[in-house]
């Protein structure tokens, strides 16, 4: 018997070292001297799994259809695009992971990614160190590209090779209280968050800017968002007696929290950033979603030249799952480091360096500079890294869908 | 403070779904000294089983008329997964040291959890569960969800139906007589085996219909319920006293009390601003279990045992 078990754990230690060289060796090396083409690769990091994986999956299928794209239309003379997703299931740790993984690969030229900005948090250091570029989609919190002191206006920027396709939560609480108090009349308000990055922040400049308005902030309150029961918080808002909720957070939290304060008797809408804005809060707060109301960056895909060839698109492409809030953005981001690569190119004669490190390091510079007509509207970043389309637009959920009410540029007061 | 009876009921009811699954632990516990730590994934097995009868009836059935056959599926599930845990991850190691089967109940968990998130469609997100329309029913000044009142109802039958078991029955009584003293029991003739087996059936089925609770109130159930659920039971079992089948309900209904009025009042104590609201509900609940666990640590109804030797 204890050689057989012996036996047993030979073998199956000799076949996995073996498959593990066999991946190690992988020699599909079609670069260099081969012909005049080269492949690089783009790195994705988005929840693919998991909770927020209905976010995370339209990203990655919106980046293929513009690596494809790309690929198609020959953008950058002599160069394929290949996409790398790696799934994070929205852990700051596994984020770092994928991004030191993407970093080691010398294939890749840049990434696109990641949707939570706790996680984008904990990759950013790892492309920094690198000089690789990274392109986040849907990160919103503003301390990302302005140093965690922007508040109190000293912006800085903490690291030069992270770029974003979306407006920051700095605009988008401000956003939604503008509305909210000018156009609903609606003054009382409940806030909650659920203490992350993104939902806090928000939260915070939601308040303030209600606050400054006029605005009465009746209660505040947190949320583990890895609960479903929020009964006893729900209870609360219901004496508390506000116009509306606001909650700083995404929908798998959001969505039961919505409809368990509305059973408690709660009589107005939820109000909530970008990370509400999905098919899936619908689904999960049921009728009880009706009238809620989502902030989200750009404007109304649907409502957009630009966007409707990407719309187009995407649906002859054949995803299974939509493209949901992000996927211009995704597809934006991805068109950026591909238009870099170009910029590169052209700079080379018509070639990547030799060295990816030069490559990647010229990509860099290259983003800065990048300008074009995206799915989500003009495309360019500023001296933060940040994009220069300062769009929004608000959605209210109507007969169980998100249709756009409003849409615009944010204006401080 | 007009909203105490709101968040009494509350507690409440939260409570007596932990109190459900406790059971579960406790039995188990008070015959084979095991903390069946997949016991959790038991119930979100259950929550699924209830899920899939919902799936497969006609569109359009009624909710209360499929309530029923949801039950028997979510029990059926439930009950199936407990034998098969007890008959393949825990028999074989009836003799061996009191931490082998500790971890592989947690090995078992996580077995469970993945399954459900490999195989059952869609289940890497939250799947809805369907709920009883309608508005909520008043009852002595607090709203109660029509889904909640099945756990209210639930609640005490499973109670009453076990209490009689327990008290009434031959094999309540040997159940009895195994907790107290297995080899004794063996020697007087009861199958032990089975016994075991009977108990690890019952936690099981008292946990599907917590399932289905679960499902009806929140309206939503995923592969990861069970842990969250699990640990609130498991401390619901030691408050109440581990091995008391009725500290087990006592306790459930003290955490969950805690954890709603902890949420509600901790905050408006001068001094304590901070520290209260919906993210700190589990701290108070822990706080609450140490203190309890300082005071009687055998747990409010248990009895003082002196230790095996």
């Amino acid at each position: 018997m204890r050689h057989r078990s012996l036996l047993i754990i030979t073998t199956a230690v000799a076949a996995g070292s073996l498959t593990l060289s066999a991946c190690g060796s992988r020699g599909d090396d079609s670069g260099g001297k081969g012909g005049d083409k080269s492949t690089v690769t783009i790195g994705l990091d988005a929840p693919l799994t998991g909770d927020l994986s209905a976010l995370g999956q339209g990203i990655k299928n919106s980046a293929d259809l513009a690596v494809k794209t790309a690929n198609k239309k020959q953008e950058v003379d002599g160069v394929t695009f290949k996409l790398q997703a790696l799934d994070d299931a929205a852990q700051p740790a596994s984020g770092q992971q994928n991004a030191n993984k993407l970093v080691a690969d010398d294939k890749v030229v840049g990434a696109v990614g990641p949707l939570n900005s706790n996680v984008g948090q904990s990759m950013q250091k790892v492309f920094d160190k690198a000089g690789m570029v990274e392109v986040s989609p849907a990160n919103t919190a503003p301390e990302l590209t302005q140093g965690t002191d922007w508040r109190t206006g000293k912006k800085q920027r903490p690291f030069k090779t992270y770029f974003r396709t979306s407006t920051t939560d700095a605009i988008q609480g401000p956003y939604a209280a503008q509305y909210m108090y000018n156009e609903k009349k609606l003054k009382k308000v409940y806030v909650i968050d659920d203490k992350k990055t993104y939902g806090k922040g928000l939260a915070a400049t939601f308040k303030e800017e209600f606050e400054d308005l006029g605005g009465k902030v009746v209660g505040t309150d947190h949320v583990d968002p890895k609960e479903k029961d929020f009964t006893a918080v729900a209870n609360k808002v219901a004496k508390a007696k506000p116009d509306f909720v606001y909650y700083g957070g995404e929908y798998p939290a959001g969505a039961p929290l919505a409809d368990q304060a509305k059973k408690a008797g709660l009589k107005g809408p939820v109000v909530g950033g970008d990370a509400l804005f999905s098919a899936e809060y619908v689904k999960l707060a049921k009728k009880n979603s009706e009238g809620d109301i989502a902030s989200s960056v750009g404007a109304p895909l649907e409502t957009l030249d630009s966007a409707k060839e990407f719309t187009k698109n995407y649906e002859a492409a054949g995803y299974k799952l939509p493209y949901e809030a992000y996927g211009g953005y995704a597809y934006d981001a991805t068109w950026s480091i591909i238009q870099a690569v170009k910029a590169v190119a052209e700079k080379n004669d018509g070639k990547l360096p030799e060295d990816m490190n030069d490559t990647r390091e010229q990509v860099v510079e290259a983003m800065q500079d990048v300008k074009f007509d995206g799915v989500s509207g003009k495309v360019g970043f500023d001296e933060f890294g940040d994009t220069t389309n300062k769009q929004l637009s608000l959605y209210e959920v109507k007969d169980g869908e998100h249709k756009p009410v409003k849409t615009g540029t944010f204006e401080e007061n | 403070m007009n909203d105490l009876p709101q968040q009494l009921a509350s507690g409440l009811i939260l409570g007596a779904m932990y109190g459900l699954i406790a059971i579960g632990y406790t039995m188990v516990y008070g015959i084979v000294q095991l903390i069946n730590f997949a016991h959790g994934e038991i119930v979100m097995f259950g929550a699924f089983g209830g899920l899939t009868a919902w799936l497969l009836l006609p569109q359009g059935t009624a909710l209360a008329l499929a309530l029923p056959v949801m039950l028997v599926m979510a029990v059926g599930v439930s009950v199936l997964v407990g034998i098969g845990a007890e008959r393949f991850a825990y028999r074989p190691l009836r003799n061996a040291p009191r931490l082998a089967p500790l971890i592989t109940a947690i090995g078992l968990s996580i077995m469970l959890q993945q399954l459900i998130w490999s195989f059952y469609p869609d289940a890497k997100k939250a799947r809805t569960f369907p709920q009883f329309s309608g508005d909520s029913v008043e009852l002595l000044g607090a709203n109660i969800q029509r889904g909640e009142l099945f756990l209210l109802i639930a609640a005490p039958v499973c109670m009453i139906a076990l209490g009689f078991f327990v008290a009434k029955t031959r094999t309540g009584r040997a159940m009895q007589a195994t907790s107290q003293d297995p080899d004794t029991a063996k020697l007087m003739g009861i199958n032990t085996d089975r016994i075991i087996v009977t108990a690890f059936a019952i936690g099981a089925a008292f946990g599907g219909v917590a399932a289905i609770a679960y499902g009806l109130k929140y309206g939503q159930i995923d592969f990861k319920i069970g842990f969250i659920l699990g640990l609130k039971a498991f401390t619901a079992a030691v408050l109440g006293g581990i091995g008391n089948i009725y500290g087990a309900m006592v306790g459930g209904v003290v955490l969950g009390l805690a954890e709603s009025l902890a949420t509600a009042y901790i905050e408006h104590i001068p001094g304590m601003e901070l520290f209260g609201g919906g993210a700190w509900k589990n701290v108070w609940a822990f706080v609450l279990l140490i203190l309890v666990l300082l005071v009687r640590p055998q747990g409010l109804l248990g009895e003082r045992i002196a230790d095996r030797a």
